[in-house]
Protein backbone atom coordinates (compact mmCIF):
# COMPACT_ATOMS: atom_id res chain seq x y z
CA UNK A 1 0.00 0.00 0.00
CA UNK A 2 1.21 3.43 -0.96
CA UNK A 3 0.99 5.07 2.47
CA UNK A 4 1.93 2.07 4.66
CA UNK A 5 5.23 3.66 5.73
CA UNK A 6 3.44 6.91 6.46
CA UNK A 7 0.96 5.30 8.83
CA UNK A 8 3.72 3.35 10.57
CA UNK A 9 5.57 6.63 11.13
CA UNK A 10 2.42 8.34 12.41
CA UNK A 11 1.89 5.49 14.89
CA UNK A 12 5.49 5.83 16.08
CA UNK A 13 5.14 9.58 16.55
CA UNK A 14 2.01 9.12 18.67
CA UNK A 15 3.51 6.20 20.62
CA UNK A 16 6.63 8.09 21.73
CA UNK A 17 5.09 10.45 24.31
CA UNK A 18 2.77 7.63 25.48
CA UNK A 19 5.68 5.26 26.06
CA UNK A 20 7.78 7.97 27.71
CA UNK A 21 5.32 10.21 29.60
CA UNK A 22 6.71 13.46 30.95
CA UNK A 23 10.07 12.73 29.42
CA UNK A 24 11.65 16.11 28.72
CA UNK A 25 14.27 14.66 26.39
CA UNK A 26 11.76 12.87 24.12
CA UNK A 27 9.57 15.93 23.80
CA UNK A 28 12.26 18.55 23.25
CA UNK A 29 14.42 16.44 20.96
CA UNK A 30 11.24 15.27 19.22
CA UNK A 31 10.28 18.87 18.43
CA UNK A 32 13.76 19.64 17.08
CA UNK A 33 13.76 16.45 15.00
CA UNK A 34 10.27 17.16 13.66
CA UNK A 35 11.27 20.64 12.47
CA UNK A 36 14.39 19.23 10.86
CA UNK A 37 12.31 16.61 9.08
CA UNK A 38 10.10 19.33 7.54
CA UNK A 39 13.20 21.21 6.37
CA UNK A 40 14.95 18.13 5.00
CA UNK A 41 11.87 16.76 3.24
CA UNK A 42 11.36 20.11 1.51
CA UNK A 43 15.01 20.45 0.53
CA UNK A 44 14.96 16.87 -0.75
CA UNK A 45 12.29 17.79 -3.29
CA UNK A 46 14.76 20.26 -4.76
CA UNK A 47 18.00 18.30 -4.29
CA UNK A 48 17.01 14.68 -4.35
CA UNK A 49 14.32 14.76 -7.00
CA UNK A 50 15.02 17.77 -9.20
CA UNK A 51 18.80 17.46 -8.77
CA UNK A 52 19.36 21.15 -7.95
CA UNK A 53 21.45 22.16 -4.95
CA UNK A 54 20.73 24.90 -2.42
CA UNK A 55 23.41 25.87 0.06
CA UNK A 56 21.33 28.75 1.39
CA UNK A 57 18.22 26.99 2.57
CA UNK A 58 18.55 28.22 6.14
CA UNK A 59 17.63 31.66 4.71
CA UNK A 60 14.07 30.50 3.98
CA UNK A 61 13.91 28.87 7.43
CA UNK A 62 14.92 32.28 8.80
CA UNK A 63 12.47 34.21 6.64
CA UNK A 64 9.60 32.17 8.04
CA UNK A 65 10.87 32.56 11.58
CA UNK A 66 11.48 36.31 11.35
CA UNK A 67 8.17 36.95 9.59
CA UNK A 68 6.39 35.32 12.49
CA UNK A 69 8.59 37.03 15.06
CA UNK A 70 8.33 40.54 13.61
CA UNK A 71 4.62 40.46 12.79
CA UNK A 72 3.57 39.10 16.18
CA UNK A 73 5.89 41.13 18.42
CA UNK A 74 5.89 44.47 16.59
CA UNK A 75 2.48 44.49 14.94
CA UNK A 76 0.55 42.17 17.24
CA UNK A 77 -0.66 39.96 14.40
CA UNK A 78 -2.28 36.67 15.40
CA UNK A 79 0.27 33.85 15.21
CA UNK A 80 -1.49 31.85 12.48
CA UNK A 81 -1.78 34.93 10.27
CA UNK A 82 1.91 35.66 10.80
CA UNK A 83 2.73 32.08 9.80
CA UNK A 84 0.71 32.49 6.61
CA UNK A 85 2.46 35.80 5.89
CA UNK A 86 5.82 34.09 6.37
CA UNK A 87 4.85 31.52 3.73
CA UNK A 88 3.83 34.25 1.29
CA UNK A 89 7.03 36.26 1.80
CA UNK A 90 9.28 33.20 1.44
CA UNK A 91 7.33 32.02 -1.59
CA UNK A 92 7.61 35.38 -3.36
CA UNK A 93 11.33 35.72 -2.62
CA UNK A 94 11.97 32.16 -3.82
CA UNK A 95 9.99 32.82 -6.99
CA UNK A 96 11.88 36.04 -7.76
CA UNK A 97 15.18 34.31 -7.10
CA UNK A 98 14.43 31.09 -8.97
CA UNK A 99 14.50 32.24 -12.60
CA UNK A 100 17.95 33.86 -12.59
CA UNK A 101 19.49 31.42 -10.11
CA UNK A 102 18.23 28.12 -11.53
CA UNK A 103 19.71 28.86 -14.94
CA UNK A 104 23.01 28.04 -13.27
CA UNK A 105 24.25 24.51 -12.89
CA UNK A 106 26.50 22.57 -10.55
CA UNK A 107 29.11 24.63 -8.72
CA UNK A 108 27.70 27.92 -9.98
CA UNK A 109 24.27 27.15 -8.57
CA UNK A 110 25.91 26.12 -5.29
CA UNK A 111 27.80 29.44 -5.15
CA UNK A 112 24.71 31.51 -5.97
CA UNK A 113 22.55 29.85 -3.31
CA UNK A 114 25.41 30.13 -0.84
CA UNK A 115 25.58 33.86 -1.59
CA UNK A 116 21.87 34.20 -1.02
CA UNK A 117 22.16 32.45 2.34
CA UNK A 118 24.99 34.73 3.42
CA UNK A 119 23.15 37.89 2.34
CA UNK A 120 20.01 36.83 4.20
CA UNK A 121 22.07 36.18 7.32
CA UNK A 122 23.80 39.57 7.06
CA UNK A 123 20.40 41.28 6.82
CA UNK A 124 19.19 39.43 9.92
CA UNK A 125 22.25 40.66 11.82
CA UNK A 126 22.40 44.20 10.44
CA UNK A 127 18.77 45.30 10.06
CA UNK A 128 18.62 45.85 13.79
CA UNK A 129 15.53 48.02 13.61
CA UNK A 130 13.49 45.11 12.23
CA UNK A 131 15.26 42.00 13.42
CA UNK A 132 16.74 43.07 16.72
CA UNK A 133 20.21 42.46 15.31
CA UNK A 134 22.51 39.77 16.76
CA UNK A 135 20.41 39.61 19.95
CA UNK A 136 17.33 38.64 17.99
CA UNK A 137 13.71 39.03 19.03
CA UNK A 138 12.04 37.75 22.16
CA UNK A 139 8.49 37.47 23.40
CA UNK A 140 7.05 35.70 20.35
CA UNK A 141 3.65 34.30 21.37
CA UNK A 142 2.89 30.60 20.90
CA UNK A 143 0.60 29.40 18.11
CA UNK A 144 -3.06 29.72 18.86
CA UNK A 145 -5.81 27.74 17.15
CA UNK A 146 -9.18 29.42 17.81
CA UNK A 147 -8.34 29.95 21.46
CA UNK A 148 -6.38 26.69 21.98
CA UNK A 149 -2.93 27.96 22.77
CA UNK A 150 0.14 25.80 22.25
CA UNK A 151 1.57 26.77 25.59
CA UNK A 152 3.32 23.65 26.83
CA UNK A 153 5.91 21.30 25.40
CA UNK A 154 3.55 18.37 24.89
CA UNK A 155 1.18 20.55 22.84
CA UNK A 156 4.19 21.83 20.94
CA UNK A 157 5.24 18.27 20.23
CA UNK A 158 1.74 17.49 18.95
CA UNK A 159 1.67 20.50 16.62
CA UNK A 160 5.17 19.88 15.25
CA UNK A 161 4.42 16.17 14.82
CA UNK A 162 1.22 16.95 12.90
CA UNK A 163 3.08 19.50 10.75
CA UNK A 164 5.84 16.99 10.07
CA UNK A 165 3.36 14.30 9.02
CA UNK A 166 1.64 16.87 6.78
CA UNK A 167 4.99 17.73 5.16
CA UNK A 168 5.79 14.07 4.56
CA UNK A 169 2.34 13.40 3.13
CA UNK A 170 2.60 16.38 0.76
CA UNK A 171 6.05 15.30 -0.35
CA UNK A 172 4.98 11.70 -0.99
CA UNK A 173 2.06 12.98 -3.06
CA UNK A 174 4.20 15.34 -5.11
CA UNK A 175 6.84 12.72 -5.86
CA UNK A 176 4.30 10.16 -7.03
CA UNK A 177 2.54 12.48 -9.46
CA UNK A 178 2.87 14.06 -12.88
CA UNK A 179 4.83 16.92 -11.31
CA UNK A 180 7.16 14.63 -9.37
CA UNK A 181 7.85 12.47 -12.40
CA UNK A 182 8.66 15.62 -14.39
CA UNK A 183 11.19 16.62 -11.69
CA UNK A 184 12.83 13.21 -11.68
CA UNK A 185 12.85 13.30 -15.48
CA UNK A 186 14.67 16.62 -15.64
CA UNK A 187 17.25 15.27 -13.21
CA UNK A 188 17.70 12.21 -15.45
CA UNK A 189 17.97 14.07 -18.75
CA UNK A 190 16.94 17.68 -19.07
CA UNK A 191 16.94 17.48 -22.89
CA UNK A 192 14.72 14.40 -23.00
CA UNK A 193 12.36 15.98 -20.46
CA UNK A 194 12.02 19.06 -22.66
CA UNK A 195 11.36 16.92 -25.72
CA UNK A 196 8.44 15.34 -23.88
CA UNK A 197 6.92 18.76 -23.35
CA UNK A 198 8.17 19.50 -19.83
CA UNK A 199 8.92 23.18 -19.33
CA UNK A 200 12.03 22.51 -17.26
CA UNK A 201 12.70 26.06 -16.07
CA UNK A 202 9.10 26.32 -14.88
CA UNK A 203 9.37 22.96 -13.12
CA UNK A 204 12.58 24.03 -11.37
CA UNK A 205 11.02 27.32 -10.29
CA UNK A 206 8.01 25.52 -8.86
CA UNK A 207 10.03 23.05 -6.85
CA UNK A 208 12.34 25.79 -5.57
CA UNK A 209 9.32 27.72 -4.32
CA UNK A 210 7.82 24.57 -2.81
CA UNK A 211 10.98 23.73 -0.90
CA UNK A 212 11.23 27.35 0.31
CA UNK A 213 7.64 27.07 1.60
CA UNK A 214 8.48 23.90 3.55
CA UNK A 215 11.45 25.73 5.12
CA UNK A 216 9.45 28.88 5.96
CA UNK A 217 6.71 26.73 7.49
CA UNK A 218 9.29 25.06 9.75
CA UNK A 219 10.73 28.51 10.54
CA UNK A 220 7.41 29.91 11.75
CA UNK A 221 6.72 26.85 13.87
CA UNK A 222 10.22 27.16 15.31
CA UNK A 223 9.75 30.84 16.22
CA UNK A 224 6.39 30.29 17.91
CA UNK A 225 7.65 27.19 19.68
CA UNK A 226 10.83 28.81 21.07
CA UNK A 227 9.36 32.25 21.65
CA UNK A 228 12.72 33.63 20.59
CA UNK A 229 14.76 33.93 17.38
CA UNK A 230 18.30 35.07 16.62
CA UNK A 231 20.43 35.02 13.44
CA UNK A 232 22.55 32.14 14.75
CA UNK A 233 19.77 29.67 14.01
CA UNK A 234 19.87 30.54 10.28
CA UNK A 235 23.53 30.82 9.37
CA UNK A 236 25.62 28.96 6.81
CA UNK A 237 26.32 26.08 9.20
CA UNK A 238 22.60 25.38 9.38
CA UNK A 239 22.32 25.37 5.58
CA UNK A 240 25.16 22.87 5.37
CA UNK A 241 23.54 20.74 8.09
CA UNK A 242 20.33 20.62 6.07
CA UNK A 243 22.18 19.45 2.97
CA UNK A 244 23.95 16.86 5.13
CA UNK A 245 20.62 15.54 6.41
CA UNK A 246 19.32 15.02 2.88
CA UNK A 247 22.49 13.36 1.64
CA UNK A 248 22.95 11.30 4.81
CA UNK A 249 19.41 9.93 4.66
CA UNK A 250 19.70 9.12 0.98
CA UNK A 251 18.86 11.39 -1.94
CA UNK A 252 15.56 11.06 -3.76
CA UNK A 253 13.58 9.46 -0.95
CA UNK A 254 11.13 11.29 1.31
CA UNK A 255 11.64 8.78 4.12
CA UNK A 256 15.38 8.95 3.52
CA UNK A 257 15.40 12.71 4.11
CA UNK A 258 13.27 12.27 7.24
CA UNK A 259 15.60 9.53 8.43
CA UNK A 260 18.66 11.75 7.87
CA UNK A 261 17.06 14.64 9.75
CA UNK A 262 16.19 12.48 12.75
CA UNK A 263 19.60 10.77 12.76
CA UNK A 264 21.52 14.04 12.68
CA UNK A 265 19.34 15.58 15.41
CA UNK A 266 19.89 12.56 17.67
CA UNK A 267 23.59 12.54 16.87
CA UNK A 268 23.95 16.12 18.05
CA UNK A 269 22.13 15.32 21.28
CA UNK A 270 24.02 12.09 21.84
CA UNK A 271 27.44 13.59 21.24
CA UNK A 272 27.01 16.44 23.71
CA UNK A 273 28.49 14.17 26.41
CA UNK A 274 31.79 14.08 24.50
CA UNK A 275 32.11 17.87 24.86
CA UNK A 276 35.31 18.94 23.05
CA UNK A 277 35.37 15.84 20.89
CA UNK A 278 31.81 16.29 19.65
CA UNK A 279 32.61 17.76 16.23
CA UNK A 280 35.42 15.28 15.67
CA UNK A 281 33.19 12.25 16.28
CA UNK A 282 30.37 13.90 14.36
CA UNK A 283 32.56 14.29 11.27
CA UNK A 284 34.01 10.80 11.54
CA UNK A 285 30.54 9.24 11.76
CA UNK A 286 29.33 11.17 8.70
CA UNK A 287 32.35 10.02 6.74
CA UNK A 288 31.80 6.43 7.81
CA UNK A 289 28.16 6.51 6.71
CA UNK A 290 29.05 7.96 3.32
CA UNK A 291 31.82 5.40 2.80
CA UNK A 292 29.91 2.32 3.93
CA UNK A 293 26.34 3.32 3.05
CA UNK A 294 26.80 5.50 -0.05
CA UNK A 295 23.09 5.36 -0.85
CA UNK A 296 22.32 6.87 2.51
CA UNK A 297 21.04 5.66 5.86
CA UNK A 298 17.55 4.79 4.72
CA UNK A 299 18.48 2.48 1.84
CA UNK A 300 21.51 1.13 3.70
CA UNK A 301 19.61 0.30 6.88
CA UNK A 302 16.61 -1.19 5.10
CA UNK A 303 18.94 -3.43 3.11
CA UNK A 304 20.69 -4.45 6.31
CA UNK A 305 17.33 -5.15 7.97
CA UNK A 306 16.21 -7.25 5.01
CA UNK A 307 19.46 -9.18 5.10
CA UNK A 308 19.14 -9.76 8.85
CA UNK A 309 15.53 -10.89 8.43
CA UNK A 310 16.44 -13.35 5.69
CA UNK A 311 19.39 -14.69 7.66
CA UNK A 312 17.27 -15.10 10.78
CA UNK A 313 14.54 -16.89 8.83
CA UNK A 314 17.10 -19.10 7.13
CA UNK A 315 18.45 -20.25 10.47
CA UNK A 316 15.13 -21.31 12.01
CA UNK A 317 14.40 -24.92 11.02
CA UNK B 1 -14.52 30.27 -56.31
CA UNK B 2 -10.97 29.79 -57.43
CA UNK B 3 -9.46 31.16 -54.24
CA UNK B 4 -11.57 29.18 -51.79
CA UNK B 5 -11.11 26.03 -53.78
CA UNK B 6 -7.39 26.61 -53.97
CA UNK B 7 -7.11 27.12 -50.21
CA UNK B 8 -8.93 23.88 -49.52
CA UNK B 9 -6.78 22.10 -52.02
CA UNK B 10 -3.67 23.41 -50.24
CA UNK B 11 -4.93 22.27 -46.86
CA UNK B 12 -5.49 18.78 -48.18
CA UNK B 13 -2.13 18.35 -49.82
CA UNK B 14 0.02 20.57 -47.60
CA UNK B 15 2.89 18.54 -46.14
CA UNK B 16 2.94 17.78 -42.42
CA UNK B 17 6.46 19.20 -42.21
CA UNK B 18 7.99 21.68 -44.63
CA UNK B 19 11.64 22.65 -44.15
CA UNK B 20 12.93 25.56 -46.25
CA UNK B 21 16.53 26.68 -46.65
CA UNK B 22 17.62 25.57 -43.19
CA UNK B 23 21.12 26.74 -42.26
CA UNK B 24 23.12 25.89 -39.18
CA UNK B 25 26.80 26.65 -38.70
CA UNK B 26 29.20 25.90 -35.89
CA UNK B 27 32.09 28.35 -35.86
CA UNK B 28 32.37 28.65 -39.63
CA UNK B 29 31.52 25.02 -40.40
CA UNK B 30 28.22 24.79 -42.26
CA UNK B 31 26.57 21.73 -40.72
CA UNK B 32 23.38 22.49 -42.65
CA UNK B 33 23.80 24.55 -45.80
CA UNK B 34 20.28 25.40 -46.89
CA UNK B 35 18.37 22.14 -46.51
CA UNK B 36 14.85 22.01 -47.94
CA UNK B 37 12.43 19.08 -47.98
CA UNK B 38 8.81 18.24 -47.30
CA UNK B 39 7.37 15.34 -45.36
CA UNK B 40 3.77 14.43 -46.27
CA UNK B 41 1.60 13.06 -43.46
CA UNK B 42 1.45 9.30 -43.03
CA UNK B 43 4.85 8.50 -44.49
CA UNK B 44 7.95 6.82 -43.18
CA UNK B 45 10.56 9.30 -44.34
CA UNK B 46 14.22 8.44 -43.91
CA UNK B 47 17.22 10.74 -43.83
CA UNK B 48 20.49 9.04 -44.72
CA UNK B 49 24.03 10.14 -45.45
CA UNK B 50 27.62 9.63 -44.36
CA UNK B 51 28.74 10.49 -40.82
CA UNK B 52 28.97 14.25 -40.42
CA UNK B 53 26.48 14.87 -43.21
CA UNK B 54 24.26 16.83 -40.82
CA UNK B 55 21.54 14.30 -39.98
CA UNK B 56 21.64 14.66 -36.21
CA UNK B 57 22.15 18.43 -36.58
CA UNK B 58 18.98 18.47 -38.66
CA UNK B 59 17.07 16.63 -35.90
CA UNK B 60 18.42 18.94 -33.20
CA UNK B 61 17.38 21.95 -35.27
CA UNK B 62 13.91 20.51 -35.92
CA UNK B 63 13.23 19.92 -32.23
CA UNK B 64 14.45 23.32 -31.04
CA UNK B 65 17.71 22.28 -29.44
CA UNK B 66 19.73 24.37 -31.89
CA UNK B 67 18.85 27.83 -33.20
CA UNK B 68 19.38 27.70 -36.99
CA UNK B 69 20.69 30.94 -38.52
CA UNK B 70 18.35 30.90 -41.50
CA UNK B 71 15.41 29.06 -42.97
CA UNK B 72 12.02 27.96 -41.78
CA UNK B 73 10.46 24.85 -40.28
CA UNK B 74 6.73 24.74 -40.80
CA UNK B 75 4.78 22.02 -39.05
CA UNK B 76 1.08 21.73 -39.93
CA UNK B 77 1.42 25.19 -41.44
CA UNK B 78 2.85 27.00 -38.42
CA UNK B 79 6.44 27.99 -37.76
CA UNK B 80 8.48 25.97 -35.27
CA UNK B 81 11.72 27.93 -35.64
CA UNK B 82 12.51 29.86 -32.47
CA UNK B 83 10.28 27.79 -30.19
CA UNK B 84 11.89 26.00 -27.21
CA UNK B 85 11.82 22.16 -27.29
CA UNK B 86 8.95 21.88 -24.83
CA UNK B 87 6.72 24.07 -27.02
CA UNK B 88 7.66 22.10 -30.12
CA UNK B 89 6.73 18.90 -28.28
CA UNK B 90 3.40 20.50 -27.41
CA UNK B 91 2.77 21.07 -31.14
CA UNK B 92 3.03 17.31 -31.73
CA UNK B 93 6.68 16.61 -32.55
CA UNK B 94 8.76 14.34 -30.36
CA UNK B 95 11.88 12.23 -30.73
CA UNK B 96 14.20 9.52 -29.52
CA UNK B 97 17.94 9.95 -29.10
CA UNK B 98 20.99 8.44 -30.71
CA UNK B 99 22.65 8.32 -27.28
CA UNK B 100 20.09 6.99 -24.83
CA UNK B 101 18.41 9.72 -22.79
CA UNK B 102 16.33 7.46 -20.58
CA UNK B 103 15.41 8.27 -16.99
CA UNK B 104 17.46 5.33 -15.75
CA UNK B 105 16.40 5.28 -12.09
CA UNK B 106 12.69 5.40 -12.90
CA UNK B 107 10.70 2.31 -13.85
CA UNK B 108 9.78 1.59 -17.45
CA UNK B 109 6.17 2.53 -16.67
CA UNK B 110 7.23 5.82 -15.05
CA UNK B 111 9.43 6.66 -18.03
CA UNK B 112 6.48 6.19 -20.35
CA UNK B 113 4.19 8.09 -17.98
CA UNK B 114 6.57 11.06 -18.29
CA UNK B 115 5.88 10.72 -22.00
CA UNK B 116 2.19 11.37 -21.23
CA UNK B 117 3.10 14.70 -19.59
CA UNK B 118 1.44 16.84 -22.24
CA UNK B 119 -1.80 14.88 -22.15
CA UNK B 120 -2.39 15.67 -18.46
CA UNK B 121 -2.87 18.85 -16.46
CA UNK B 122 -2.16 18.19 -12.77
CA UNK B 123 -0.19 21.06 -11.23
CA UNK B 124 2.00 21.16 -8.15
CA UNK B 125 -0.68 22.17 -5.65
CA UNK B 126 -3.27 19.67 -6.85
CA UNK B 127 -0.61 16.95 -6.86
CA UNK B 128 0.53 17.81 -3.32
CA UNK B 129 -3.04 17.53 -2.03
CA UNK B 130 -3.76 14.48 -4.22
CA UNK B 131 -7.22 15.72 -5.11
CA UNK B 132 -9.73 13.17 -6.47
CA UNK B 133 -9.25 14.47 -10.00
CA UNK B 134 -5.51 13.87 -9.66
CA UNK B 135 -6.16 10.21 -8.81
CA UNK B 136 -8.46 9.90 -11.81
CA UNK B 137 -5.84 11.45 -14.04
CA UNK B 138 -3.14 9.12 -12.67
CA UNK B 139 -5.28 6.11 -13.59
CA UNK B 140 -5.78 7.55 -17.07
CA UNK B 141 -2.04 8.16 -17.50
CA UNK B 142 -1.29 4.61 -16.40
CA UNK B 143 -3.73 3.28 -18.99
CA UNK B 144 -2.21 5.44 -21.75
CA UNK B 145 1.30 4.39 -20.77
CA UNK B 146 0.26 0.73 -20.90
CA UNK B 147 -1.11 1.25 -24.41
CA UNK B 148 2.26 2.57 -25.57
CA UNK B 149 4.03 -0.30 -23.79
CA UNK B 150 1.75 -2.85 -25.50
CA UNK B 151 2.48 -1.31 -28.89
CA UNK B 152 6.21 -1.63 -28.22
CA UNK B 153 5.87 -5.12 -26.68
CA UNK B 154 7.22 -3.97 -23.33
CA UNK B 155 4.19 -4.59 -21.12
CA UNK B 156 5.93 -7.34 -19.11
CA UNK B 157 8.79 -4.95 -18.22
CA UNK B 158 6.61 -2.14 -16.84
CA UNK B 159 7.73 -2.39 -13.20
CA UNK B 160 11.45 -2.79 -13.90
CA UNK B 161 13.86 0.14 -13.43
CA UNK B 162 14.71 1.33 -16.94
CA UNK B 163 18.46 1.27 -16.21
CA UNK B 164 18.42 -2.51 -15.64
CA UNK B 165 17.08 -3.42 -19.10
CA UNK B 166 19.23 -4.80 -21.91
CA UNK B 167 20.32 -2.15 -24.41
CA UNK B 168 17.88 -3.14 -27.14
CA UNK B 169 14.91 -2.84 -24.78
CA UNK B 170 16.11 0.52 -23.48
CA UNK B 171 15.97 1.82 -27.01
CA UNK B 172 12.41 0.53 -27.29
CA UNK B 173 11.44 2.23 -24.01
CA UNK B 174 12.54 5.52 -25.59
CA UNK B 175 10.23 4.86 -28.51
CA UNK B 176 7.35 3.94 -26.19
CA UNK B 177 7.97 7.07 -24.14
CA UNK B 178 7.91 9.26 -27.24
CA UNK B 179 4.74 7.55 -28.52
CA UNK B 180 2.99 8.09 -25.18
CA UNK B 181 3.06 11.81 -26.00
CA UNK B 182 0.71 11.06 -28.95
CA UNK B 183 2.94 12.88 -31.46
CA UNK B 184 1.89 13.48 -35.04
CA UNK B 185 5.53 13.46 -36.09
CA UNK B 186 8.03 11.12 -34.46
CA UNK B 187 11.76 11.62 -35.03
CA UNK B 188 13.77 8.42 -34.60
CA UNK B 189 17.53 9.05 -34.34
CA UNK B 190 19.40 5.85 -35.27
CA UNK B 191 16.97 3.45 -33.59
CA UNK B 192 18.82 0.39 -34.94
CA UNK B 193 22.30 1.39 -33.74
CA UNK B 194 23.60 -1.32 -31.44
CA UNK B 195 20.77 -3.74 -32.13
CA UNK B 196 21.29 -7.32 -33.32
CA UNK B 197 19.55 -8.73 -36.41
CA UNK B 198 16.53 -10.11 -34.55
CA UNK B 199 16.01 -6.82 -32.72
CA UNK B 200 16.40 -4.86 -35.96
CA UNK B 201 13.80 -7.07 -37.62
CA UNK B 202 11.41 -6.44 -34.71
CA UNK B 203 12.16 -2.72 -34.98
CA UNK B 204 11.08 -2.73 -38.62
CA UNK B 205 7.71 -4.19 -37.62
CA UNK B 206 7.42 -1.67 -34.79
CA UNK B 207 8.06 1.29 -37.13
CA UNK B 208 5.40 -0.07 -39.48
CA UNK B 209 2.95 -0.40 -36.57
CA UNK B 210 3.70 3.17 -35.50
CA UNK B 211 2.86 4.43 -38.99
CA UNK B 212 -0.30 2.29 -38.98
CA UNK B 213 -1.27 4.03 -35.73
CA UNK B 214 -1.31 7.31 -37.66
CA UNK B 215 2.09 8.73 -36.69
CA UNK B 216 4.35 10.12 -39.40
CA UNK B 217 7.91 8.91 -38.90
CA UNK B 218 11.11 10.78 -39.73
CA UNK B 219 13.99 8.33 -39.46
CA UNK B 220 17.76 8.82 -39.34
CA UNK B 221 19.44 5.47 -39.78
CA UNK B 222 22.63 3.85 -41.09
CA UNK B 223 21.28 0.30 -41.32
CA UNK B 224 20.56 0.24 -45.06
CA UNK B 225 18.54 -2.99 -45.25
CA UNK B 226 16.19 -1.55 -42.60
CA UNK B 227 15.99 1.88 -44.24
CA UNK B 228 15.37 0.49 -47.73
CA UNK B 229 12.70 -1.95 -46.58
CA UNK B 230 10.74 0.28 -44.22
CA UNK B 231 10.87 3.76 -45.81
CA UNK B 232 8.47 5.27 -48.31
CA UNK B 233 10.78 8.12 -49.18
CA UNK B 234 14.44 8.96 -48.64
CA UNK B 235 16.43 12.15 -48.32
CA UNK B 236 20.19 11.88 -48.78
CA UNK B 237 22.34 14.50 -47.06
CA UNK B 238 26.01 15.10 -47.79
CA UNK B 239 28.10 17.95 -46.39
CA UNK B 240 24.98 19.62 -45.05
CA UNK B 241 23.17 19.73 -48.38
CA UNK B 242 20.53 17.60 -50.02
CA UNK B 243 22.29 15.24 -52.42
CA UNK B 244 19.20 13.39 -53.63
CA UNK B 245 15.72 12.38 -52.67
CA UNK B 246 13.21 9.85 -53.86
CA UNK B 247 11.89 6.35 -53.29
CA UNK B 248 14.25 3.62 -52.08
CA UNK B 249 14.47 2.31 -55.64
CA UNK B 250 15.36 5.77 -57.02
CA UNK B 251 18.05 6.27 -54.41
CA UNK B 252 19.66 2.89 -54.93
CA UNK B 253 19.89 3.67 -58.64
CA UNK B 254 21.33 7.16 -58.11
CA UNK B 255 24.97 7.28 -59.19
CA UNK B 256 25.83 10.26 -56.96
CA UNK B 257 24.44 8.58 -53.85
CA UNK B 258 26.28 5.37 -54.63
CA UNK B 259 29.61 7.14 -54.94
CA UNK B 260 29.06 9.41 -51.92
CA UNK B 261 27.58 6.95 -49.51
CA UNK B 262 26.31 3.54 -50.50
CA UNK B 263 29.55 2.59 -52.22
CA UNK B 264 29.55 0.26 -55.19
CA UNK B 265 26.58 -1.37 -56.85
CA UNK B 266 24.96 -2.87 -53.77
CA UNK B 267 21.35 -3.98 -53.98
CA UNK B 268 19.29 -4.05 -50.84
CA UNK B 269 16.28 -6.28 -50.45
CA UNK B 270 13.14 -4.19 -50.54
Amino acid sequence: MRLAGFFALAAGVIALPVLFPNNYFVIVVGIAAGLHVILAVGLNLLMGYAGQISLGHAAFFGIGAYASAILTTRYAWPALLALAAGLVVAGVIAWLLARPILRLRGHYLAMATLGFGVIAHVIMVQATHWTGGPDGLTGIPPLNFLGWSVNNDLHGYGVVAAAMLLAIWLSLNIVDSRVGRALRALRGSEFAAQMLGIDTSRAKTQVFVASALFAAFAGSLFAHQQGFVSPDSFNLTVSVELVTMVVLGGLASTYGAACGAIALTLLHQGLVVFEDYEMLIHGALLMAVMIFLPQGLFVGLSQAARWAWRTARGMTP
Amino acid sequence: MGLAHGARHDALTAPLLAVEGLEQSFGGVMALAGVSFQVPAGLIYAVIGPNGAGKTTLFNALCGFYAPSAGSIRFEGSELLGLPPCRIAARGVTRTFQNLQLFFTMTVLENVMVGCHLRARTGLLAAALRLPRVRREERQLRAWAHEALELCELADRAAQPAGTLPYGLMKRVEIARALAAKPRLLLLDEPAAGLNDTETFALRDLIARIRAAGVTVLLVEHHMPLVMSVSDHLLVLDYGSVLAEGTPADIQADARVISAYLGGAVQYAV
